[in-house]
């Protein structure tokens, strides 16, 4: 192994390995995420879709906002910025504009991508900015106590709810593509061969990409909403999931008694914002050589 | 390419002057919103950097400019913003961030009067301890303030160069009669324009802490995609970057993000003193104030009174030195500003009731005449 798979870590034994064990910080095991946590399984099928696509993990780089899943960006042996709550979109356009060759993804949850980053969220769709955004949505704000999110279904308990959510839930892929976004999917943390073949796809794309990814919250979400215990929330997605890739996107919000619509729903070709200004740069070069 | 330094004399207004004197500091990105008494800045760089090949980007609003400039620091490029109050009040969020994660960067206030939306179109230095404390948490942080086009520009380089060293986010505090001002502003030669750039490391990536600092309390930084697989976030963290959320570790760590500033006052304070040697009253001044302060003092010595000025050229870390020096000789302390007392208040801490200290307010929009500071010299020196 090279440096770029260890560096400096103990090696440990064969037996010891997590099958990603090259992507993972595994010193700062155990994480904090609770078990039946959607997180996870979604991370791994962001680093298998990586190892598939053959990105150099020294160009990786995850930005997280704060949460649950903002933790992640901590775990995984990447260049990792765990910014500030709802930021994560534009520290990530930062980054990626200076260094264009880079894979620059953002990991994070609904609450941060879609209440306090809302505004963020859309404007990176209008500039089209070349960023691969995976948002956790697991109904609920979990790492405060499980509080209402902007995701929330109508009518679910929250401990500010508790008479039960009268909010209707934002619809993000549907908001997603009509701000621009040049890939917009959705899938759950438990189709991860499915949500591995996406994150692929959309990793070999450029512009903004995102994928909703559902995710169980059984102690912050389904405790509170007769979904008590650990797999009852992916056996709700289980059973309720409809495949439906290029779905009318008005068309998929979700609510509770009916299908949940997953799949690749839009894929457009648009030049990125990095290229827009590539362009913009050539122009005024022209224009000035014109001049002399 | 265009040209990058645009050596020679120009007449400009002092904030053309800061967009210049950031593209001659190496300033390479740009994130901002408009906002008036600032927008000059953002239109002259947006004009600027496609031919020089920066990036610009007007973002949706502070809260995005200010992440996403910490974001491109840390990618490499030298990156800048500018606002006014209200959007620098945006901003604190992620300037903490910027101090948190030790982030050079440089953001300039173009001052105006407050509280909230307050004068848009006129001037006042009411930022000044917002600048210093307006994000939560105890941190040091540096503060520059220019008096005039010419030391915007030379102060705006001096921002990042200070910001490069010492890794924190750098605020150049000006104000709206500075920004809208035009002047003589000499350019120097490129090779005549000293250009601080950050430390990096020097380890290979498996030996690397993102936080360990060297002796001078400050870690060398690692670029996004150079292979050391950086760890950074707001969290407490110790120095491989991993959260560590104990007593402990902050201690240690806050300790030192503020030490790296207050260890190194003598190398960033930055005064300018006038007619002190035999001086029983100074004027303490700052940014544009310190212009008919200097005109003021002028009349009164005219007068035979033995006055003198002390300008403030960086505001943070506070030039407690100087004064508490000066306290020895000076029997009284003049403190015209733009505000209902905010450098008054630290003076008067460092004077510590060995002189007496007065302080001059308005409250913003006009500025303080020289016959009225004059005024005030002639009425302290009968006492």
């Amino acid at each position: 192994m090279s440096h770029k798979m260890t560096r400096g870590k103990k090696p440990l034994l064969p037996q010891e390995l997590h099958p990603m064990d090259q992507w993972l910080r595994s010193e700062r095991m155990p994480h904090i995420w609770c078990a039946g946590c959607g997180i996870g399984p979604t991370l791994y099928a962001w680093v298998r879709a990586l190892d598939t696509v053959g990105i150099d993990k020294d160009k990786v780089v995850y930005v997280s906002g704060i949460g649950c899943c903002g933790r992640g960006s901590g775990y995984l042996d990447v260049d990792g910025f765990h910014t500030t709550h709802g930021r994560a979109i534009p520290f990530a356009t930062g980054i990626k504009l200076v260094k264009p060759d880079l894979c620059v993804n953002v990991i994070s949850g609904d609450g941060d991508i879609f209440s306090i980053g809302g505004n963020h969220f859309i404007h990176a769709c209008r500039r089209n900015v070349d960023l691969l955004v995976i948002c956790t949505n697991n109904f609920i704000y979990g790492m405060t106590g499980g509080q209402l999110a902007a995701t929330t279904p109508i009518g679910d308990y929250s401990t500010t709810t508790p008479y039960g959510n009268i909010e209707p839930p934002f619809n993000t892929p549907y908001l997603a593509d009509a701000s621009g976004a040049v890939y917009v999917a959705r899938w759950t943390s438990i189709h991860v061969r499915l949500l591995e073949k996406s994150i692929a796809e959309a990793l070999r794309m450029k512009g903004f990409r995102y994928i909703e990814v559902l995710s169980p919250c059984p102690v912050n979400y389904g405790r509170r909403n007769r979904l008590r215990e650990v797999d009852d929330i992916a056996k709700w997605f289980w059973q309720s999931s409809v495949i439906r890739h290029g779905a009318d996107t008005r068309e998929v919000q979700i609510e509770k008694g009916k299908p949940i619509i997953l799949g690749n729903f839009v894929k457009r070709e648009k030049l990125s914002y990095y290229g827009e200004l590539k362009k913009l740069e050539e122009k005024v070069k022209r224009a000035a050589e014109a001049k002399k | 390419m265009g040209k990058t330094v645009l050596t020679g004399k120009h007449f400009w207004y002092g904030n053309i002057a800061i967009a210049e004197g950031a593209i001659a500091a190496g300033c390479r990105f740009f994130g901002g919103y408009p906002i008036t008494p600032a927008s000059e800045i953002a239109e002259h760089i947006s004009k600027r950097f496609p031919e020089i090949g920066g990036i610009f980007v007007q973002f949706e609003d502070e809260l995005a400019s200010m992440a996403a400039i910490l974001g491109a620091s840390w990618a490499g490029a030298k990156s800048m913003t500018a606002t006014s109050g209200p959007g620098l009040s945006l901003m604190m969020e992620n300037l903490g961030l910027g101090v948190m994660m030790e982030v050079p960067t440089v953001v300039v206030n173009i001052q105006r009067g407050g509280p909230s939306t307050g004068l848009p179109t006129l001037t006042a230095q009411g930022d000044v301890m917002q600048a210093k404390w307006g994000s939560h948490g105890p941190y040091e942080i540096i503060a520059l303030s220019p008096d005039s086009p010419q030391e915007a520009f030379d102060l705006t380089i001096r921002c990042f160069n200070l910001a490069e060293k010492y890794r924190v986010p750098v605020i150049l505090l000006a104000s709206e009669t500075v920004g809208h001002s035009a002047g003589k502003v000499i350019v120097p030669p490129e090779n005549e324009i000293e250009l601080i750039d950050r430390k990096k490391p020097t380890v290979p990536p498996e030996e690397y802490l993102p936080y360990k600092p060297d002796e001078d309390l400050i870690p060398p930084m690692a670029y996004a995609g150079e292979g050391y697989a950086i760890c950074t976030t707001g969290l407490t963290h110790n120095e491989k970057g991993y959260p560590d959320v104990s007593a402990e570790t902050q201690e240690k760590l806050v300790r030192r993000l503020n030490d790296k500033i207050r260890k190194h006052m003598e190398e960033i304070v930055d005064v300018e003193e006038e007619n002190m040697e035999d001086a029983k009253i100074a004027v303490v001044s700052y940014g544009q104030v310190s212009r008919p302060v200097k005109r003021a003092v002028k009349m009164a010595r005219e007068d035979g009174i033995k006055v003198g000025s002390i300008k403030l050229i960086t505001i943070w870390p506070f030039a407690e030195n100087v004064i508490r020096k000066w306290a020895k000789q000076v029997e009284l302390f003049i403190v015209p500003e733009l505000n209902y007392g905010q450098i008054y208040l630290e003076v008067k801490r460092e004077v510590a009731g060995n002189s007496e200290t007065v302080l001059v307010p308005r409250m913003g929009g006009k500025l303080i005449t020289p016959q009225e500071i004059y005024r005030e010299i002639k009425k302290v020196s009968k006492k």
